[in-house]
């Protein structure tokens, strides 16, 4: 095996020349949106060399917060980084008036489950064929830590001593809205990630990855009941190594196969939370409904 | 529809200037005055091979046609004041970018929802300073029904020419009101394409800066970001950059306004020979005062008109030469007074009379009479 090839395929050097601008990282070290952009990149090449995709056809829309910088400048394909929560409403533009685009939208937990929740969930009813990768760090990173919808109940951000609200399950409204596939992953969980996008990249349809990301800057602060399960020398390593250790907060015990995935279950705070493949349909998209109007011919 | 007469109201005419200048894609969200247009767009662009997307709000359908527009498409999105602040960021986004679209505003009388669906003028701030940052718009402000053909079908050939979003500022009462319209055959009215992209550019690599607008899907690589950036799309934060854009951005804006006047897109005047005072107005309130020039020019009073076409870039210019030896100045506008501080701005000597106009009410010509009458009788 080549020196730096990894277990995920080809040398890093080809997906760098082939699909990444290049240009410096924003994000901290320790960040998950480096891992994000990784997995992203892995299964487009995958696709592209199965010739199930082509490469200028693909369109990354995002919104305003760090994982919209997951592709935007660093994807070397057509970028199109949007408002704070609006990704989606340009991305259903996008795609419905160019149908050959492969539209994968990049969103926050605040970008895409606050300001944008509402485009979130009607994107998602009216199934129109795009991929939304929520990364779900558990906070408002780019603004400095403050509580999001995903936030854990009764932990300290820097906006609330002891956040009030309970979180939001993503995959759950998703499923509720009529996505037709809805995943989840952690970080952790790279190979999963890279199976599911190669899907979810070419379902006709709504589909929705929910990526429970590590923010070692802000959300790691508030991990506390992880880190009292560890011994006090790796709280000090947690301190010192916040993003590494955090994956090992994102990594959980298997509980089963659905949907041709395994399925984990990984515990943050109290609550347990499961990761798979939740859902896997087909059903008419919005476009097919448009593009069926065109039959009924009036006078031009 | 056909080449043709027909009897339609302002909104259909509207749709039917979008349809007739190539728009294929309208993201919308129900609001009156802007129903017929919204309805009759869902109705015809299936016909065209064309989408109408209903959207969940109007934030969402600013954003669905700036996507469509960087698709390769031309697109419009129609609206009223609430719907219209609703816009204002993502309209931003579109300035900041680029992006040729067209919205059209059908302003009722605010604010808030205030008298919902009753006309008004009290959007035109809005739409010169609404977003936030500095812009410059080009505002087409229609007053009848085959102005709502014609100047939406500018609105898109402006849009393109300069890339950038250009604005119809319609009203309620022009929307609503029934009257003529004659559709030319098609290509009889100038519609302008695309300046289309290629690589074959002196700088290839820079998408921003200039009047060919890529799409997505050609195999550029497009960076596309309301961020400041480099003329390559790349974000940079660097003074001379951002500099470069915004003034980009306004001398396109003063290379349309002179273009605006050379076509006599600008404004339109007349009685103004000898004319002392001179009624000055836009839109629907336009239609009242011109009966009111023509009036006090029966009773023997010399008094001039000038109406405007395009509000932004206001026609300072041509409007200074014109008003240069008038005394009075009377502007009618269907709000507290707005576009009046742009006249005074201008006028040199003269007074300058605002005739506002609030509550949901267009102007009686007898009051404006009135007021020119009074005035010329002291
Ligand atoms: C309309 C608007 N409101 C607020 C902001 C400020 N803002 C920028 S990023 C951000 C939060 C982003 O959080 P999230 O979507 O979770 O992304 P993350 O940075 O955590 O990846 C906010 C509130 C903005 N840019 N625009
Ligand atoms: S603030 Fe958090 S999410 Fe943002 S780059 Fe840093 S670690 Fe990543
Ligand atoms: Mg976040």
């Amino acid at each position: 095996m080549n020196k730096s090839e990894n277990k995920l395929g080809k040398p890093q050097e080809y997906y760098r020349e082939r699909y990444l601008r290049n240009l410096p990282t924003a994000f901290c070290a320790g960040c998950g949106n480096g891992t994000i952009l990784n997995c992203f990149v892995r299964a487009v090449d995958a696709l592209i060399q199965d010739k199930q995709l082509q490469h200028q056809n693909l369109l990354s829309v995002s919104g305003i917060g760090c994982s919209a910088w997951i592709p935007s400048p660093h994807f070397k394909g057509d970028t199109l980084h949007t408002t704070h929560g609006r990704a989606i409403a340009f991305a259903t533009g996008a795609k419905i008036m160019n149908p050959k685009l492969q539209v994968t939208v990049f969103t926050g937990d605040g970008d895409g489950a606050a300001i944008g929740g509402n485009h979130l969930i009607h994107a998602a009813r009216r199934n129109i064929p795009m991929t939304v990768i929520l990364v779900n760090n558990l906070n408002y990173g780019m603004t400095g830590g403050q509580s999001a919808p995903t936030t854990p109940l009764h932990v300290q951000t820097s906006t609330y001593p002891k956040n009030p609200e309970t979180p939001f399950d993503l995959s759950q409204l998703m499923l509720g809205a009529g996505a037709t596939y809805v995943a989840r992953w952690t970080t952790y969980y790279v190979n999963e990630i890279v199976d599911t996008l190669k899907e979810a990249m070419i379902h006709p349809g709504f589909s929705f990855i929910e990526i429970i990301s590590q923010c070692p800057t802000y959300a790691a602060r508030f991990l506390t009941e992880f880190q009292t399960s560890l011994t006090p020398k790796e709280q000090e390593q947690f301190r010192r190594q916040p993003g590494a250790w955090m994956l090992k907060a994102l990594k959980g015990k298997k509980t089963g196969v659905a949907n041709g995935h395994p399925r984990y279950q990984i515990t943050l705070q109290e609550k347990p939370i499961d990761l798979g493949v939740f859902k896997q349909e087909r059903r008419p998209t919005l476009i097919d409904y448009l593009q069926g109007l065109w039959n009924n011919k009036g006078d031009a | 529809m056909k080449a043709g007469l027909y009897f339609v109201d302002g909104g259909i005419a509207c749709a039917e200037g979008a349809i007739y200048a190539g728009c294929r894609f309208f993201a919308g969200y129900p609001i009156t005055p802007a129903t017929s247009i919204v309805e009759q767009m869902a109705l015809r662009l299936p016909q065209v091979k064309g989408y109408y997307v209903q959207m969940e709000d109007e934030l969402a359908s600013m954003a669905a046609i700036i996507g469509a527009s960087w698709s390769g498409g031309k697109t419009m999105t129609a609206t009223s004041g609430p719907g219209f602040s609703l816009m204002q960021e993502n309209l931003g986004y579109a300035y900041l970018t680029e992006t040729p679209v067209v919205v059209v505003d059908a302003q009722r009388s605010g604010p808030s929802t205030g008298q919902a669906t009753m006309p008004g003028q009290q959007d035109v701030m809005q739409a010169r300073y609404g977003t936030h940052g500095d812009i410059a718009p080009i505002a087409f402000c229609p007053w009848s029904v085959q102005e709502m053909f014609d100047f939406t079908i500018h609105a898109f050939n402006y849009a393109e020419k300069f890339r950038t979003p250009t604005l119809v500022m319609a009203d309620g009462e022009i929307c609503y009101m029934r009257e003529p319209l004659t559709i030319p055959k098609s290509s009889a009215f100038p519609v302008l394409n695309r300046n289309r992209f290629t690589k074959s550019h002196p700088r290839p690599e820079e998408i921003f800066l200039r009047y060919e607008m890529p799409r997505f899907g050609d195999g550029h690589n497009l960076l596309v970001t309301g961020s400041a950036h480099r003329p390559n799309g790349v974000r940079d934060y660097t003074p001379t950059f951002h500099r470069a854009t915004i003034e980009w951005i306004f001398k396109k804006s003063q290379q349309a306004g002179q273009a605006l006047f050379e076509e006599k897109l600008d404004l339109e005047a007349s009685h103004l020979d000898s004319a002392e005072s001179v009624v000055v107005s836009f839109g629907a309130a336009a239609r009242p005062a011109y009966h009111a020039v023509q009036t006090a020019q029966k009773n023997g009073v010399n008094v001039g008109f000038v109406r405007l076409k395009t509000l932004w870039p206001f026609p300072e210019a041509h409007l200074k030469a014109l008003l240069k030896d008038i005394q009075r100045i009377f502007v009618v506008e269907m709000n507290m007074g707005m576009m009046v501080h742009e006249v005074a701005r201008i006028a040199c000597q003269a007074d300058v009379i605002s005739i506002p106009k609030v509550a949901g009410e267009v102007h009686d010509a007898k009051e404006i009479l009135k007021a020119v009458m009074e005035a010329d009788a002291v």
